[in-house]
């Protein structure tokens, strides 16, 4: 032993002592406290989302429902003065508003419910009236009896409380509530018992699909060019960066450079789904060239050279092999993008989307909004009972994005293959 | 490796061959560089088609660079420049009057790891001859299919589910369907790159059996990292080193009375 060479001079190793069972200790110890931390991240991510989602839920649903009061309305002795002929055509709806319904509301609601009855209809009610008069122009003729919507003071009244005089009001009549059907199929108005987001959701569908069908084919072009044909040089680098940097910069910059193109200088139309969708192309591109460069680049270069091995073209390789193999990649991307311009404001305050529309757009050049920018003018509102008009509609938007996720989920699944 | 008797191939096996005769295609002063690295370094070859050739050699000695020489597989590779010349019946392969696409149709190749596309098997063998207009009909592309996937020695295997994809096949019936789609396209030649060494020592039989079969049809141009499947299927063997081709010569000679002292080493082991 004593002349034993020096790498004998180590001391053998022992792996059952004292020492060796403290590491493993420690070890087993490290792992349990990154776990734990693990584990606290998720929960706190979710106690996040939980919260969002309850505060929204408590909020939003009653903008969903709204309180109907029963009404009898004596048509004949009342002072509105409608023929009966002027309900009939595609005139009605605008003869039927130009009458004095509001008085006959008022008349019939002092009636029944006493000094101060009228404030509990409003501009929601009027249009309810109207509605029932085109519907069945018969009424005129009749002392009927109807479920009114309230006024969205007296409907805030019946939901929450804190008015006593219109509680007073509603305790002696005979309300419901039901689902709120016109918050889906009406457009905004000034009055909240009025509004709706049918325009809004229009408007965005028109947007989005502007936005996909020119940001798709021309990201999905430009990520095969650059990965599968291009030259690889400074060009091409400076290509890729530049691409990088578009990707990060903030989207209100998109929305002056929308507002400085295509307003100023294209002069389209203001405030249209078009110029939107534009603008929110020029934005979600680069997401898709990225995400698109990342799933062809993920496409096992075996494949390609299978293909060329039996004499297939770059083209042929290109797509009949790569691209189909990377769509699943692209198109989650791609529903990424969509999502993310989905939510966007700020361009699209920039180019003029945060006017007042009270009429769904029927074209992507007619003037429209989109829900973001809805929720961003009704959260600006002093009327309380837009409170939960903002919030209904952010409940909208999150079901609108949830079917646009689950779509991509499906996709993916759809298209993924194995190799 | 090292202690394993190589096995001596009989000279009965092989056909009668005269190499004055024309070759199928011929390397002259072959070289290919890698950016300023120099893979291979001038080398002459003659590969023809009623015979399998082999290229052996210890890893990185360029054999597989040389081998996608013949196909212009080195062309997708940045930054690789080809120099020499290399004809296909006397044509330069590499001049601008030859067709690549056409090329990669009549020299085909099987590549180390089994590479099907992730489409079914029919697809796999049915893609070459689709994208060159070969068949007809589908009763014509029905023939076609049936015959490669036979030459290939798989059709009694997977008869009975053309439909399933070729992934899910096992690695050996997934290197005889890479085998038959380049069959299926009717090449002259075929460059088979180390195409047993991610196979188990079943499969690599069934594949040697299968060269065995194919020689006489094609010519047949296999990178081998495997001495012993040198000396089983080849008729012609070149050896390489370091980006030169050291000998090359009947099979039978380089492996029982090489002339070269690198080769004698190479081949009893002593490195590699």
């Amino acid at each position: 032993m004593s002349k034993a060479p020096a790498s004998a001079v180590l001391p053998a190793t022992r792996w059952i002592d004292g020492s060796m069972t403290a590491r493993v200790r420690k070890r087993y110890a490290a792992e349990r406290r990154f776990k734990a931390l693990g584990f606290a991240a998720v929960t706190l991510s979710v106690a996040f989302l939980a919260f969002l989602l309850v505060t929204m839920a408590a909020k939003g649903l009653g903008g969903f429902t709204r309180t109907e009061a029963r009404l009898t309305i004596d048509f004949p002795r009342s002072d509105l003065m409608i023929d009966p002929a002027a309900l009939k055509g595609p005139d009605a709806g605008q003869n039927v508003m130009s009458s004095d319904l509001e008085g006959a509301l008022g008349q019939a609601a002092t009636a029944q419910f006493g000094e101060g009855g009228a404030d509990l209809f409003g501009g929601g009610s009027v249009d309810f009236l109207g509605d029932a008069l085109v519907d069945d122009p018969t009424l005129l003729s009749k002392r009927a009896e109807l479920w009114v919507p309230l006024s969205a003071k007296a409907d805030s009244a019946a939901k929450h409380g804190g008015e006593p005089g219109l509680e007073k009001m509603l305790a002696k009549a005979d309300t419901r509530r039901v689902f709120n059907t016109p918050f889906l199929t009406s457009s905004d108005a000034t009055d909240p018992s009025a509004a709706g987001v049918w325009g809004a959701l229009k408007g965005t569908f028109l947007t989005i699909m502007v936005t996909m069908l020119l940001a798709f084919p021309v990201g999905v072009l430009a990520a095969l060019y650059l990965e599968e044909f291009a030259a690889r040089n400074r060009w091409t680098d400076m290509i890729e960066v530049s691409i990088n940097n578009l990707a990060a910069v903030p989207s209100i910059i998109f929305g002056l450079l929308g507002l400085a193109v295509f307003l100023n200088i294209m002069n389209l139309p203001r405030s249209a789904p078009l110029v939107g969708g534009l603008t929110l192309a020029l934005m979600t591109m680069p997401v898709i060239v990225i995400a698109g460069r990342n799933a062809i680049k993920s496409v096992p270069p075996s494949i390609r050279d299978a293909a060329l091995g039996v004499g297939a073209s770059k083209m042929q390789v290109v797509f009949h092999h790569v691209l189909p193999l990377a769509l699943p990649g692209i198109l989650t991307g791609t529903i990424i993008g969509m999502a993310r311009a989905l939510g966007e404001t700020a361009p699209l305050l920039m180019i003029g989307m945060r006017a007042f529309i009270a009429s769904p757009p029927h074209g992507i050049t007619d003037p429209a909004t989109v829900l973001p920018v809805q929720i961003f003018l009704w959260s600006d509102e002093v009327d309380r009972a837009f409170v939960e008009k903002t919030s209904a509609a952010i409940i909208v938007l999150l079901l609108f994005m949830l079917m646009m996720n689950g779509l991509a989920i499906y996709l993916r699944n759809r298209f993924e293959r194995r190799w | 490796m090292t202690d394993v008797p190589v096995p001596i191939p009989t000279d009965t096996a092989e056909p009668p061959v005269t190499d004055t005769r024309t070759p199928k295609m011929s390397a002259r002063d072959v070289r290919v560089s890698y950016g300023a690295k120099e893979a291979l370094k001038g080398v002459d070859i003659d590969i023809h088609d009623d015979r399998v050739t082999a290229f052996i050699g210890p890893s990185g000695c360029g054999k597989s660079t040389f081998l996608r020489c013949f196909n212009r597989m080195n062309d997708t590779i940045p930054g690789a420049r080809v120099t020499g010349l290399i004809e296909l019946d006397g044509q330069n392969i590499n001049s601008p009057a030859m067709d690549v696409v056409q090329l990669r149709a009549r020299v085909g190749m099987v590549f180390q790891k089994p590479n099907p596309f992730p489409k079914s098997i029919y697809e796999n063998v049915a893609y070459g001859p689709r994208i060159h207009g070969l068949a007809a009909g589908k009763s014509e592309m029905d023939a076609i299919v049936e015959k490669s996937l036979r030459r290939a020695g798989l059709w009694d295997e997977v008869k009975e589910r053309l439909q399933e994809s070729g992934t899910a096949l096992s690695g050996g019936q997934q290197q005889r369907l890479c085998i038959a789609r380049a069959i299926a396209v009717d090449p002259e030649v075929i460059l088979m790159d180390e195409p047993c060494s991610a196979l188990d020592p079943i499969a690599t039989a069934k594949i040697e059996e299968l060269i065995h079969e194919l020689r006489g049809r094609y010519a047949i141009a296999i990178v081998t990292h495997n001495m012993q499947q040198a000396a089983r299927v080849s008729q012609r063997t070149a050896f390489f080193h370091l980006g030169e081709m050291v000998e090359y010569g009947k099979t039978s000679e380089i492996f029982t009375n090489p002339r070269e002292q690198r080769t004698q080493d190479y081949i009893t082991g002593r490195y590699g």
